[in-house]
C-alpha cells in the first residue's frame, strides 16, 4: 500500500507546524491534520496570548525560516529580575538580577505574540510544496502495519504514513490510541493570563515575583505593554476571573506594584488550570509524541513552548538523519533515539519547575528566609549566575542542531 | 533463483520468517550489529555521496547505482541502500540467510536481488558494480588477497569499495573477543579468530596489491558512556573501515 506522506502530524498548534517545516526542509513529505478550521487559527487580532522564546528556540525558528517574518514584532528580553514578595509588601531585599550582557550570545530570549507566530507558520506551510494541510479534520482511529501507520479521519478518509507524530496536546488522542498511559498531578493552582498596557517603559526587563499563592511573571511586549502570567489557587483564580475588568485590575495592582505606573487591560483574559502530565513513553511502534502530548509542565519559567521546540529539533534531526542513512524512519530503534534524547531533559525540567514552584509557593518563614538567602547567594556568584542565564536562554544540555542555528 | 523459492515448503518459510524477525530485532541476537549500523550507514552513505556526487537530501540519491553487499546476512545494509534508490545485489555464502533476507525485503516493500553465492563466483560470472560493500567479511576469509582481487574485478572502473574489519592489537583482542564474545555475549564464542584480524596498514597494502587505490580510513569507536558508536578519524584501534577506488 502506498504512502500519502512520509510523516503524518496530528495537531497544527505551534509545535506541529514547526516540525512539519523542519522535516519538509530535510526532504520528507508531511501531512498536517488539525481539528480546527484554518480561519479559526489565522486571526490577526491580539487576543492577549504571547510566548517567551528562549534564545535557542529563536535560533530554531531562524533555521526553519520563521524568525525573519516575526522578528520585527518581537521584544528582546534584556534582563530577568526574580524576587520574592508578598502582596502589598513589594520585593524582598534579596533578589536575582540577570543581565544579557553577562553572556556573549545576546538577549536571553524574545517575547512574541501568539497571532504573529501562528500567522507566520500558516504562511510558511502554505508555501512549502512538501507539506499538505487538512483542516477541520479529526482522527478517529489509527493502526500500524509492517511498514506504516494508517489513520482514519472522521470524514471516513484514510491516510497512510511511515510515522505518526502526536502534537495534540495534554489530552493527546494519538497517545491514547497508541496505548500510551500518562502520569502526573494537579498543582492546585490556576494560571491567569492577560496582557496589560502601562504608563512607564519596561526597558526589556522580565520580572518574576514569587508570591505565596503562586508566581507572577511580567514579560515585556513591544511598546508599553507586558504579558502577565499569574498563578493563584483554583478558588482564588475562579473568583478573580469572575470579576469585571476594573475588579480584575484592582486584584492585580497590589501584586504587581507601581513601578510601571498606571495599568490597563489589553486583549482577553485566559485561565489555565496548572497540572503536570507526562506520557509514560514518548514513542510506540511508528508513533512519536511531542510537546504537551509528551509532557505538559508547569509554565512557571515559560518553558512549555521552549521544551516543545527542543522536541521538534530532536525529532526532526533523528528522522532526517535516519532517512539519509536509508533506515526505516518508523522503526522502533530509530524512534527510541528521540525518546532517549528528550526524556531525561524533560523529566529534569518537570522535576525542576515543580520543585521551584513548591519552594516558592509557600509562606513558611523559614523557607522564605532560606530562599531569600539562596537568591542572594546566586546573585553574588558570577559563575553560578552565568549558568542560570544560559539555562534560561535554553543554551544548556545536548542541543539539537537546529537550536544552534544550523540547518539539518 | 525463482525455482529455489517454489521448492521451499511452508514449515521452512515459517522458520525463515522467525529468523528474519530475529535478524531485525534491535534488541535480539544481532543487537551489536543494530547498534553499529547507524554509524556504518553514515560512513557508507557519505562516501558514496562524495564519490558519485549525490545529494543525500534527495528522495532517492543512489538511483542509477548498482551495489553489491557481500555477506549481506539478513539485509541490514542492503535494505537501506535499496531505500536510497540503489539497485542492490545481496550475496551471502551462508545459504540459510538468503530466504530470510528475501522475506524481510518483501515485508519492507523493497526489491533486492539476494543470491547464495560468493564474490569469486560473481566475478567469474562477469558481474559489474559501481559499489562493493565488504563489511565485516575480510577477517573471516581464508585468503584475503585473492578475495580482495575478486572485489576489484567486480567493480566498474572508477567504482568504490568499502571494507571494514577489526584491527589486530591487544586492545582489539580485549574488546572484540574477550569483551564482545565472552563478557557481553554479543557474539557467539569463536566468531572471531584474533590471528585473522588485520591492521589498517596491512589492509591498505593488500588493497593496493589487489589493484585498488585506498582513499580513506576511519575508525568506528564504541563509547561505553553513551552506549553508542561514532566515527573517528584518529582512533582505528578496534573497528575500522576503509574506502578505496578502482582506477579508471
Amino acid at each position: 500500500m502506498a504512502f500519502d506522506s512520509d510523516i503524518l502530524i496530528v495537531g497544527a498548534g505551534l509545535n506541529g507546524p514547526a516540525l512539519a517545516l523542519a522535516l519538509a526542509q530535510g526532504g520528507l513529505s508531511v501531512t498536517v491534520i488539525d481539528a480546527l478550521p484554518e480561519a479559526a487559527r489565522a486571526q490577526d487580532r491580539f487576543d492577549g496570548r504571547a510566548y517567551a522564546l528562549a534564545l535557542a528556540s529563536m535560533r530554531l525558528l531562524k533555521a526553519i525560516g520563521i524568525w525573519g517574518k516575526v522578528h520585527a514584532q518581537s521584544q528582546p528580553i534584556l534582563e530577568i529580575v526574580a524576587s520574592d514578595g508578598r502582596a502589598g509588601e513589594g520585593p524582598a531585599p534579596f533578589f536575582l538580577d540577570f543581565h544579557h550582557g553577562e553572556i556573549e550570545e545576546g538577549p536571553m530570549g524574545y517575547m512574541l505574540e501568539d497571532r504573529y507566530l501562528r500567522g507566520a507558520f500558516l504562511d510558511a506551510m502554505a508555501a512549502e510544496p512538501r507539506i499538505a494541510t487538512l483542516s477541520g479534520e479529526t482522527v478517529v482511529a489509527q493502526e500500524t502495519d509492517a511498514t506504516g501507520v494508517i489513520v482514519t479521519l472522521a470524514s471516513g478518509r484514510t491516510l497512510r504514513g511511515r510515522v505518526l507524530v502526536g502534537c495534540d496536546g495534554r489530552r493527546s488522542g494519538t497517545a491514547e490510541r497508541a496505548g500510551i498511559k500518562r502520569t502526573g498531578w494537579d498543582y492546585g493552582q490556576t494560571a491567569l493570563v492577560c496582557a496589560i498596557g502601562h504608563e512607564l517603559p519596561h526597558n526589556g526587563t522580565a520580572h518574576q515575583f514569587f508570591m505565596p499563592p503562586g508566581p507572577l511573571a511580567i514579560l515585556p511586549l513591544p511598546g508599553n505593554r507586558s504579558s502577565i502570567v499569574w498563578s493563584e489557587t483554583h478558588a482564588n483564580a475562579a473568583a478573580i476571573q469572575g470579576l469585571d475588568d476594573a475588579g480584575y485590575l484592582a486584584a492585580l495592582r497590589p501584586r504587581f506594584g507601581d513601578f510601571l505606573g498606571e495599568i490597563t487591560l489589553e486583549g482577553e483574559r485566559f485561565t489555565y488550570p496548572l497540572n503536570l502530565t507526562i506520557a509514560t513513553a514518548f514513542v510506540a511502534p511508528r508513533v512519536a509524541l511531542l510537546g504537551d502530548a509528551a509532557h505538559g509542565v508547569h509554565p512557571i519559567a515559560g518553558q512549555g513552548l521552549n521544551l516543545g521546540l527542543r522536541d521538534v529539533g530532536a525529532l526532526a534531526q533523528v528522522l532526517v538523519e535516519a532517512k539519509r542513512r536509508g533506515e526505516d524512519i518508523g522503526a522502533i530503534d530509530v524512534l527510541e533515539r528521540y525518546q532517549i534524547w528528550r526524556r531525561f531533559d524533560t523529566t529534569l525540567m518537570a522535576a525542576g519547575t515543580d520543585a521551584v514552584n513548591k519552594l516558592f509557593s509557600n509562606d513558611n518563614p523559614i523557607l522564605r528566609l532560606g530562599r531569600d538567602l539562596g537568591m542572594g547567594a546566586v546573585n553574588a556568584l558570577p559563575g553560578l549566575r552565568r549558568r542560570f542565564i544560559r539555562e534560561a536562554a535554553g543554551l544548556t544540555g545536548d542541543l539539537p542542531r537546529l537550536m544552534t542555528g544550523r540547518p539539518l | 533463483m525463482q525455482a529455489a523459492e517454489t521448492t521451499v515448503n511452508p514449515a521452512e518459510v515459517a522458520k525463515f520468517e522467525a529468523m528474519a524477525a530475529e535478524w531485525w530485532d534491535p534488541n535480539g541476537k544481532f543487537k551489536p550489529l543494530h547498534m553499529l549500523n547507524p554509524c556504518r550507514l553514515d560512513y557508507i552513505t557519505r562516501q558514496i555521496a562524495a564519490e558519485f556526487d549525490r545529494d543525500l537530501s534527495a528522495e532517492t540519491p543512489f538511483k542509477g547505482l548498482r551495489l553489491l553487499d557481500i555477506g549481506c546476512g539478513g539485509g541490514l545494509l542492503s535494505e537501506p541502500m535499496a531505500r536510497l534508490g540503489a539497485e542492490v545485489v545481496g550475496a551471502d555464502a551462508a545459504p540459510r540467510n538468503i530466504p530470510v533476507a528475501r522475506i524481510h525485503a518483501e515485508q519492507s516493500g523493497l526489491e533486492i536481488d539476494y543470491r547464495h553465492t560468493t564474490a569469486e563466483d560473481l566475478a567469474a560470472a562477469g558481474e559489474q558494480f559501481d559499489i562493493v560493500l565488504n563489511m565485516e567479511v575480510v577477517e573471516h576469509v581464508s585468503d584475503p588477497l585473492t578475495y580482495l582481487a575478486a572485489c576489484r574485478q567486480l567493480l566498474k572502473p572508477g567504482g568504490l569499495h568499502l571494507c571494514s574489519t577489526i584491527n589486530r592489537n591487544p586492545k582489539s583482542f580485549a574488546m572484540a573477543i574477550v569483551g564482545a564474545e565472552y563478557v557481553m555475549r554479543w557474539l557467539p564464542k569463536g566468531t572471531h579468530e584474533w590471528s585473522k584480524f588485520i591492521t589498517p596498514d596491512e589492509l591498505c597494502q593488500l588493497l593496493e596489491q589487489a589493484g585498488l587505490k585506498p582513499v580513506d580510513r576511519t575508525g568506528f569507536v564504541f563509547n561505553p558512556l553513551t552506549w553508542g558508536w561514532s566515527l573517528s578519524s584518529r582512533d582505528l584501534s578496534v573497528n575500522y573501515v576503509t574506502a578505496s577506488v578502482k582506477p579508471a
